[in-house]
């Protein structure tokens, strides 16, 4: 659904999407990147568990969150992507249990 | 730990960046805080990066986009303790020694300044536009679009529909066209006899006549683009299952029906009052562009002393204004501070008043030719309007006919703007349906009380302001 301008001269960087390798290029932003690489589904709904994808991309609708390099919610349409970065999708509520 | 200064920024935009380079050459002593990790805003979103980068992408991103370019360069001329990457969380209503707190979080910690003034320089948002199915994967906004033009040179692939009205869906399509991207269909959603209203402000609009030669050649530009367009466009349905896959629509009578991959959404844009909202500033409803804005004084300044607001946060006037109200702003604190006179401070204001005046001559024309929505009040029952806690239109006018009393209510009765975006994407519309079902003023019906932290923190993050 997405793609990119051939004339690029920025540097290409490697960063993992629920473990997966992703090809990004540096400046670009977390959700930039995936949106390129073909990836729109983001998140869940907390009530429905619909599926949700970025929709403002410029930190108001808060649709692109994910979880960055072991810190959960984060607004990845803020973030630059960096070489090595882990990123995953979320549950998207978290159960709590007895046994910790 | 925590540092004294005389003004905090918030926002590196065309207002944020004036403002504070105002304020640096006077040698006030200045901090500015920005969300984004480089100068711009989002109307000049990664203009340093296009530059140096991808100069070519400047021929279509055009040229209203490459002038960012000598603002930025401005504010980085002068010695700017610029901190980007920083999410402002809270700002105190009370003022201790002539100072007020704030705090913000970046790289995963909190700072706490204090600030004699605080600017705010927080933009805009796009219009939240609540029609069924608008929470797909793959239904953005076109500001959206063009940030992603603009951060990674990523376009949509497959069929991409415009679907929406205003200045920024046509210099969205005149970039699309002149990178050679496709688009499958745009969906004009204008009522009709815009252009009659609008002549009538063709008076003053002729004040700037750039900005009417630039329409024009957008219009023209489309017309004779062979896009297909389907013009007076209402009741907008979006359809898809795990994502959109089409859009239906009435145009001048007839229903249709049409595929898509991507769909760009847009109503324009409103003033982001998120922060002004926090510090209890008064604001106002603006009739034509049916949204709140704050009230200010002549200089900029809000009804809570040394709070000061500019750019499109303080109502939609564009980024050229955005430009000249930071700098009245900036003056106007250079003053307060002793650095320059008030006989001074009042003829370079008067001058920056004067060119925003004729900056803005197009302003009422804009609105009379792309009117704000009329029909957000009247959001089909079943549509969605809180993105985040999944409430819809319906949800919200029962309990107003049960008796709530406004949108701090709402969100007991329904958690509506309670969500991870914290009332952002859902402020506007539960106005505007809970004035019509009432028949009050939207004035009288208010908007949520903003409470910190108004950007979502980790309990470390919180912590960490007790570390040394």
């Amino acid at each position: 659904m997405f793609n990119r301008l051939p004339n690029i001269i920025r540097k290409p960087i490697i960063f993992y999407f629920d473990n997966e390798p992703i090809e990004a290029l540096e400046g670009d932003t977390i959700a930039s990147a995936l949106l390129s690489a073909g990836v729109v589904e983001f998140r869940k709904s907390a009530l429905s568990h619909n599926k949700r994808g970025p929709y403002c991309l410029m930190g108001t609708c808060f649709e692109c969150l994910l979880e960055v390099d072991g810190v959960t919610q984060q607004q990845t349409c803020l973030i630059e992507v960096k070489n090595n970065m882990r990123v995953c999708r979320e549950e998207t509520k978290r159960l709590i249990t007895n046994d910790g | 730990m925590t540092v004294d200064v005389d003004v905090v920024v918030i926002g590196a935009g065309p207002a944020g960046m004036s403002c504070s380079r105002v304020l640096a050459q006077h040698n006030v002593n200045v901090v500015v805080l920005d969300e984004q990790n480089a100068p711009g805003g989002q109307i000049y979103k990664n203009i340093e990066g296009v530059t140096e980068k991808r100069p070519a992408d400047l021929d279509f991103l055009g040229k209203s986009y490459a002038e960012g370019i000598e603002i930025a360069n401005r504010f980085r001329a002068e010695d700017i303790d610029y901190r980007p990457g920083s999410s402002v969380w809270q700002i105190s209503s009370s003022v201790v020694g002539k100072r007020r707190e704030l705090i913000y979080s970046a790289g995963g910690k909190s700072h706490k300044l204090m600030a004699k003034y605080i600017v705010l320089a927080t933009g805009a948002i796009e219009r939240p536009i609540p029609v069924p199915g608008w929470t797909l994967p793959g239904v953005m906004t076109a500001g959206a679009l063009q940030s992603l033009l603009k951060t990674s040179a990523v376009y949509p692939t497959g069929k991409l529909v415009i679907a929406g009205s205003g200045p920024l869906t046509l210099q969205l399509i005149s970039q699309l066209m002149d990178a050679n991207i496709e688009i499958a269909a745009f969906v004009d959603t204008t009522p009709a006899g815009s252009l009659f209203r609008a002549v009538f402000h063709l008076p003053r609009a002729l004040l700037a006549p750039e900005y009417l030669k630039r329409g024009w050649h957008l219009v023209r530009k489309l017309k004779k683009s062979g896009i297909k367009m389907y013009s007076v466009a209402s009741n907008l349905e979006i359809f898809g299952d795990q994502k959109a896959t089409g859009l239906s629509f009435t145009s001048r009578g007839s229903r249709y029906g049409i595929e898509a991959d991507v769909i760009a959404l847009h109503e324009g844009v409103i003033p982001n009052t998120q922060t002004g909202r926090l510090l209890n500033i008064e604001h106002q409803w603006d009739n034509s562009q049916n949204a709140f804005r704050p009230v200010l004084d002549g200089s900029g300044e809000t009804s809570v002393a040394g709070v000061f607001a500019a750019g499109d946060n303080a109502g939609i006037l564009g980024a050229k204004s955005a430009v000249l109200s930071g700098e009245i702003a900036g003056y106007a604190i250079v003053e307060k501070l002793g650095f320059i006179k008030e006989s001074a401070r009042d003829l370079i204001i008067e001058e920056a008043k004067l060119r925003r005046f004729i900056e803005n001559g197009v302003r009422p024309m804009l609105e009379a030719l792309y009117p704000a929505p009329d029909w957000i009040a009247s959001a089909d029952n079943e549509t969605i309007i809180c993105r985040c806690e999944e409430v819809l239109a319906g949800d919200l006018r029962k309990i107003v006919a049960d008796g709530c009393a406004g949108p701090n209510q709402a969100k007991a009765f329904l958690r509506c703007g309670m969500g991870t975006c914290q009332g952002r994407m859902c402020a506007s519309t539960v106005t505007e349906i809970i004035a019509k079902e009432l028949k009050r003023p939207a004035n009288m019906v208010g908007s949520y009380n903003i409470r910190p932290p108004i950007k979502p923190i980790s309990l470390g993050e919180l912590a960490s302001l007790n570390e040394g």
